[in-house]
């Protein structure tokens, strides 16, 4: 056990950390959106519409994400079309690449968890909604929206921490978050067990705030 | 298209060969996954508050870490590790561990925390009454667990090891950092000779859904099979 070089390497590995945090919030917030957007095509009658919202679904969770980003980053830029256009501006930085690739990921299981959620919404409690005389629209917003967000927080709060360790791969993209400065350190090193003891231990600090704060979240919007 | 060809003038070929990679390396870890299951297991559902340790650690810390940081422990410390113990035993020559099975076993310990988690569950959701019933019979421990307790536990885990499956399918793409050369590696290869990385990723991307579906076919059979009688 090389302990010097723990401790040395800790201001290195948490101020990666730092970059693994803004990756994960940038794309979580985006993912939200996306998940949010095909959970209510999921719900929508037209087959055409539902269809690709499940092809979507289907396809981002059915491929490895290292795919995905390398298909953004590496695979994007081979079109020539693309590098004439504004969005090449975006498409040719890994850490935008690294963030649509993740929230593209995060947001089809996203909508998977909303969708199971606004599916699981009691017929009643619309139905009440409508007896009272509300519009469809508040409905939806001040109904269905509140309680699908309290029915999915168990399983969303899994899936923040399936991503916090998804942005592990943004390091196979050039950028040091935390596991690719920890890599760096390894491969200049060569003492493995030292540095993933540190860079590990910081993962699962970030993993246990992280449980807690949405086992927090659950107890104070729960029902009773 | 004529990239994608079998033979000497395509990646066709190498890139079926890359995906039967894949299954193997998959295969091999959902297994090595098991054996850490079938130990610890028994250790998460034990009285004994140490034991409990042991095994809440390893599920917590594996499934807290990122993949990719677990995979360079073992790319990096594997031989490290593999020559000390050669060393105990007096061998002190250099040991190069093969790809496939430091890959194997990494990928394998990360998918035998989530496993361990399926067993326990179902385990634990399998109604007191039948361990009783199964004493009250005069079954044996043997008896009890292989006869009674395995094929309820079977029954109930099944759905959750294949989301445990199709994370470890697609974990496996990880080790392509560690230069095994499967449907990845092989990709990144093929993309980097012929200057087409969207072909090959996108055509990587379809293999990687074609297994996921497949495998998805063959173990909802299981899961009929396994669930006959209810």
């Amino acid at each position: 056990m090389d302990l010097e070089l723990m401790i040395n390497s800790l201001p290195k590995l948490l101020n990666a950390a730092v970059i693994t945090l803004k990756l994960l919030s940038v794309s979580l917030i985006i993912g939200l959106f996306i998940g949010l957007f095909f959970a209510i095509l999921r719900l929508n009658k037209n087959i055409l519409i539902n269809r690709f919202a499940y092809g979507y679904s289907y396809v981002f969770r059915g491929t490895p994400l290292l795919v995905q980003i390398f298909i953004i980053y590496f695979g994007l830029g081979q079109i020539e079309y693309l590098r004439s256009t504004v969005l090449w501006v975006i498409l040719k930085e890994p850490y935008w690449c690294a963030i649509i690739a993740f929230a593209l990921n995060t947001g089809a299981y996203t909508s998977e968890i909303l969708r199971s959620a606004f599916q699981t919404i009691k017929p009643g409690i619309i139905e009440a909604g409508k007896s009272l005389g509300i519009s469809n629209k508040v409905i939806f917003y001040k109904i269905q929206i509140p309680i699908a967000i309290r029915q999915s927080l168990p399983a969303y709060g899994n899936e923040i921490i399936l991503m916090m360790k998804g942005t592990s791969l943004a390091s196979t993209v050039t950028i040091m978050d935390l596991t690719g400065v920890a890599k760096y350190i390894i491969s200049t090193t060569f003492k493995p067990i030292e540095v993933f003891i540190v860079a590990g231990g910081i993962y699962l600090f970030m993993t246990f705030i992280i449980h807690n704060v949405i086992k927090f979240l659950e107890k104070k919007y729960s029902f009773n | 298209m004529e990239l994608l060809a079998f033979g000497d003038t395509g990646w066709g070929d190498e890139l079926f060969y890359a995906t039967l990679m894949t299954i193997a390396v998959s295969i091999t870890a959902m297994f090595i996954g098991f054996l850490f299951a079938l130990i610890f297991t028994p250790l998460k559902l034990s009285k004994n508050k140490f034991l409990n340790f042991i095994a809440n650690s390893y599920t917590t810390i594996i499934r807290g870490v990122p993949e990719l940081l677990v995979i360079y422990l073992f790319f990096f410390g594997g031989t490290g590790a593999v020559m000390f113990v050669a060393s105990i035993f007096g061998y002190n020559e250099y040991i190069e561990i093969n790809a496939f099975i430091t890959g194997a076993f990494a990928i394998g310990i990360i998918s035998g925390a989530y496993s361990t988690e399926v067993f326990r569950g179902a385990i634990q959701s399998i109604d007191k009454g039948q361990f009783e019933a199964a004493n009250v019979l005069g079954f044996n421990k043997f008896g009890k667990f292989f006869k009674i307790i395995l094929p309820q536990t079977l029954r109930l885990a099944i759905p959750n090891l294949s989301n445990v499956w199709q994370i470890t399918l697609k974990d496996t793409s990880l080790i392509s950092v560690t230069g095994l050369v499967e449907i990845m590696r092989q990709s990144y290869i093929a993309a980097g000779s012929t200057r087409d990385p969207l072909l090959f990723y996108s055509f990587a991307a379809v293999l990687y859904l074609l297994l996921t579906f497949v495998s998805m076919k063959l173990i909802n059979r299981l899961e009929v099979k396994f669930s006959r009688g209810y």
